[in-house]
C-alpha cells in the first residue's frame, strides 16, 4: 500500500516538472527552426493524411470508371426508375435506395436511445462491478461476424415479426430491428469511453449546485461530450448503410417501393452481394457498380445532412443555455 | 560438427522442395458453385492418382468462372449454364464446354395439415410464379391432384435472391412451358421475379419455406434431399408426373443426348422421354482449345479422360447424377480437339 502510495507520489512529481520540460524543448524548437526529425514526423503525417483523401477519390474514380456503360445508357433515370431486370437489360436503383434509407433510419432511431442509454448507465449510474462486465459484452457483441446476426435475424426474429403481424415476417422493418441490435454495441462503446473522458470537476460543479444525476448527466455531461457521441452515432449510421449479409438475409430482397415497412425490399448493398458473382455480361457489371458508386455518395449525403442537423440542434441548445 | 550436419539436412530439404515443385503440376481453376462438392472431390481423388498434378477450384460463381477463364486468369473455368454467343466471342481465347455431371431443381412447399405429395405441371408452375395463380386451392392444381384437400391459404413464393445456376435452369424451363413467362420474365441467373420474397442461397430459400406457411420455392435436389425437404413431382413432356431421382435426371440427359450439338452448349428442361425429370442441367467445364503449357495440357486431358471413366462413380455417392454413355463417347472425342 505504501509502496504505491509512493509511486503515485513519483508519477505526481514527474508530472508537475513535465510541463516545464516540454516547453523548453518547443522553445528551442522554435529558436533554431524545426529540427529533422520534427519535420520528418511533420511530413510523414501529412502523407498519412493526404492518404486517406487520395484513397476515397481513387476509389470514386474507380466505381466511376467501371460503371460508365450503365452510366451512359441509362443516365439520371438510373436513379428513378424501379425495375431491376437483368434479363431484358434495364436497371434502375430507387427501390435499393428506398430500401437502404429506411432499414437505416429505422436501425438507428432505436439504437441510439438504447445506445446511449446504456452509455450513460455504464459511465455515471452502474457501479463498477456491474459496468466493467457490461462493457466487456458490448465490445463482444460488436466483434459477431454479420452473417450470423443473419441467422439469429432468420431463425429468432423472423418468426417473431410474423407473430407480431408482419405478413411475411421478413421486410425492411426486421432488417431494420436486426441492424440496430448490431449498431447498438458501436454507439455504447463509443459513447461510454467519450462520458469517461468528461473531467470529474464538470460533474462534481452540478452536482454542488443542487443538481440530480439526471440534471447533472442531461445539463454538464452530456453537452460536453456532444461531438464524440456524435462521431459514435455516425459511425453506426455508416455500418447500418453499408451493412449486407445479415441485411439480405432477412429484408425479403424486392426490388419495389412500398410505404409499409413490413413488407419487403432491398438495399444496395445487398444486391450487390447477391448478384456480383453472377452477372454475365458488362452492362449487368456496370449497373451493379453504379449502385456502389451511388452507395458511395448516398453515405457522403446523408453523413453531411446528419452533420448538418446536429450541428443546427446543438447551437440552437447553446443559445438558449 | 552438428553445424555441418544441419546444414547438410537443410539442403537436402532444400533440394527435396526443388524437385518436387519442379515435378508438380499446379493448375487453377474457377466457376460454378452447385458442382463444387463433386469436384472438390476429383481432384482430391485425381491428386491420390497423380501426385504430380495439383488442381485448385474456387468456387466463385459461374459468371466469376467465365470471365476469369477468359482473360485466361485461371486455366479451366466451370459454369451452370452454358456461355452464349457473345460471351464466348468476347473470351480472348476459343474455350470448349465439357459437360461433367447433371443437377436438378425441384419445387419444395410448406402446406400445413398437407397428406400425400403434390404434383406439379409447368402451366401451374408459372403461373404461380407469375402471381396468376394465387391460392392452393386453385381449380388448376386441384385438377391433377385428385384425392388431394388443398387448403385456401395465399401462396407465398420463395425464390433466389443471389445470382445463380439453380436460378437459370428453373427459368429455363418455364420459360419452355410458358410463352407469358418467356416475354415477361425470360430466364438468367437472376430475373425481374413478378411476385415473391428473395433467399439468399439453397438454405435462404429453404428457410424461407421452411418457416412460411402455404409457400412455394425452388432448390437444388441435393440440397432438398440433404436436408429431408417435401419436394413435389412435375409431368414431363410425355405427360408423365416424375420425382427427381438421379435415374430420372440421367434419362433427361439421354433424351438430348440425340440431338446433342458438337459443343455440347445444350438446355435439357422439358426432355423427351417417359422417364425424363423435366428441370435438370448439365454443369460443364471450360477449356481453352489452345493450351500454351504442354505440361498443363497435358494434365487437363488426362484429369478429363478420368472425370469421364473413373469420376463418374464418385457422383452419384454425392447426388450428383451420372453423364448417360452416349454422351461420354462424344466427350472423349472431344478431348482430343485440345490442342497443347
Amino acid at each position: 500500500m505504501a509502496k504505491t502510495k509512493s509511486i503515485a507520489g513519483i508519477l505526481g512529481e514527474a508530472r508537475r516538472h513535465l510541463p516545464r520540460a516540454f516547453g523548453s524543448i518547443l522553445a528551442q524548437g522554435s529558436k533554431t527552426g524545426l529540427r529533422f526529425g520534427d519535420r520528418l514526423f511533420r511530413r510523414l503525417t501529412l502523407a498519412f493524411a493526404f492518404s486517406i483523401v487520395a484513397l476515397t477519390l481513387l476509389i470514386a474514380y474507380e466505381l466511376y470508371r467501371n460503371s460508365v456503360l450503365s452510366i451512359g445508357k441509362f443516365g439520371w433515370g438510373f436513379f428513378w426508375s424501379s425495375t431491376w431486370d437483368p434479363v431484358f437489360q434495364n436497371f434502375g436503383a430507387l427501390p435499393f435506395l428506398y430500401g437502404t434509407l429506411v432499414t437505416s433510419f429505422v436501425a438507428l432511431a432505436i439504437s441510439t436511445p438504447v445506445g446511449l442509454g446504456v452509455a450513460i448507465f455504464l459511465s455515471e449510474l452502474a457501479p463498477r462491478w456491474l459496468s466493467d462486465p457490461i462493457a466487456f459484452l458490448v465490445e463482444l457483441l460488436a466483434a459477431i461476424p454479420s452473417v450470423l446476426y443473419g441467422l439469429i435475424g432468420i431463425f429468432v426474429l423472423v418468426p417473431i415479426m410474423r407473430s407480431l403481424g408482419a405478413p411475411y415476417g421478413v421486410g425492411m422493418l426486421t432488417a431494420g430491428v436486426l441492424l440496430a441490435v448490431m449498431i447498438v454495441p458501436f454507439i455504447t462503446s463509443i459513447s461510454r469511453e467519450v462520458l469517461m473522458a468528461v473531467p470529474q470537476a464538470q460533474r462534481e460543479a452540478a452536482l454542488s449546485l443542487g443538481a440530480t444525476k439526471w440534471e447533472m448527466t442531461w445539463m454538464a455531461v452530456l453537452p460536453y461530450a456532444r461531438s464524440g457521441i456524435v462521431g459514435a452515432i455516425f459511425l453506426a449510421l455508416a455500418r447500418a448503410l453499408g451493412e449486407t449479409m445479415a441485411v439480405t438475409m432477412v429484408i425479403g430482397n424486392r426490388p419495389e417501393i412500398k410505404l409499409s415497412f413490413l413488407e419487403p425490399g432491398y438495399t444496395m448493398a445487398a444486391v450487390i452481394a447477391n448478384e456480383f458473382t453472377e452477372a454475365t455480361y458488362d452492362l449487368y457489371i456496370n449497373a451493379l457498380v453504379e449502385v456502389g458508386l451511388f452507395l458511395f455518395a448516398v453515405t457522403i449525403v446523408v453523413n453531411a445532412l446528419a452533420r448538418l442537423l446536429i450541428l443546427s440542434v446543438a447551437k440552437k441548445v447553446e443559445v438558449r443555455e | 560438427m552438428s553445424q555441418t550436419l544441419l546444414s547438410a539436412v537443410l539442403l537436402l530439404f532444400l533440394a527435396a522442395i526443388g524437385t518436387a515443385a519442379d515435378a508438380q503440376t499446379f493448375i487453377n481453376g474457377a466457376g460454378a458453385t452447385f458442382p463444387y462438392p463433386v469436384y472438390s472431390k476429383w481432384f482430391d481423388e485425381y491428386n491420390k492418382l497423380h501426385p504430380d498434378v495439383q488442381i485448385n477450384y474456387q468456387s466463385i460463381g459461374s459468371g466469376g468462372g467465365i470471365r476469369q477463364v477468359g482473360e485466361l486468369t485461371v486455366d479451366f473455368g466451370a459454369t451452370d449454364s452454358p456461355m452464349t454467343d457473345e460471351q464466348l466471342e468476347k473470351a480472348k481465347t476459343k474455350l470448349l464446354h465439357f459437360p461433367t455431371v447433371l443437377g436438378a431443381v425441384v419445387p419444395t412447399y410448406n402446406i400445413p395439415g398437407l397428406t400425400g405429395e403434390l404434383r406439379f405441371t409447368g402451366e401451374i408452375l408459372s403461373g404461380i410464379l407469375l402471381g396468376e395463380i394465387k391460392r392452393w386451392n386453385d381449380p388448376g392444381i386441384a385438377k391433377v391432384n385428385p384425392g388431394i384437400k388443398l387448403p385456401t391459404g395465399n401462396i407465398v413464393v420463395a425464390h433466389r435472391s443471389d445470382g445463380s445456376g439453380t436460378t437459370y435452369v428453373w427459368t429455363d424451363y418455364l420459360s419452355k412451358l410458358s410463352k407469358t413467362w418467356e416475354q415477361k420474365v425470360g430466364r438468367g441467373t437472376s430475373v425481374n421475379w413478378p411476385v415473391g420474397l428473395g433467399g439468399k442461397g439453397n438454405e435462404g430459400v429453404s428457410a424461407l419455406v421452411k418457416q412460411t406457411p402455404y409457400s412455394v420455392g425452388y432448390v437444388e435436389l441435393i440440397y432438398a434431399e440433404h436436408t429431408k425437404l417435401p419436394h413435389g413431382a412435375v409431368q414431363n413432356r410425355e405427360g408423365v408426373f416424375v420425382k427427381a431421382t438421379l435415374k430420372a435426371i440421367s434419362a433427361a440427359a439421354a433424351g438430348a443426348a440425340t440431338n446433342m450439338p458438337a459443343d455440347f452448349r445444350v438446355s435439357i428442361t422439358n426432355p423427351p422421354g417417359k422417364e425424363a425429370y423435366p428441370i435438370a442441367s448439365f454443369t460443364w467445364l471450360l477449356i481453352p482449345e489452345k493450351i500454351s503449357d504442354p505440361k498443363k495440357g497435358d494434365a487437363l486431358a488426362g484429369f478429363l479422360k478420368w472425370m469421364l471413366k473413373d469420376g463418374q462413380k464418385h457422383a452419384s455417392d454425392l447426388l450428383y447424377a451420372p453423364l448417360p454413355k452416349e454422351v461420354i463417347a462424344m466427350e472423349e472425342k472431344a478431348i482430343r480437339k485440345i490442342r497443347y
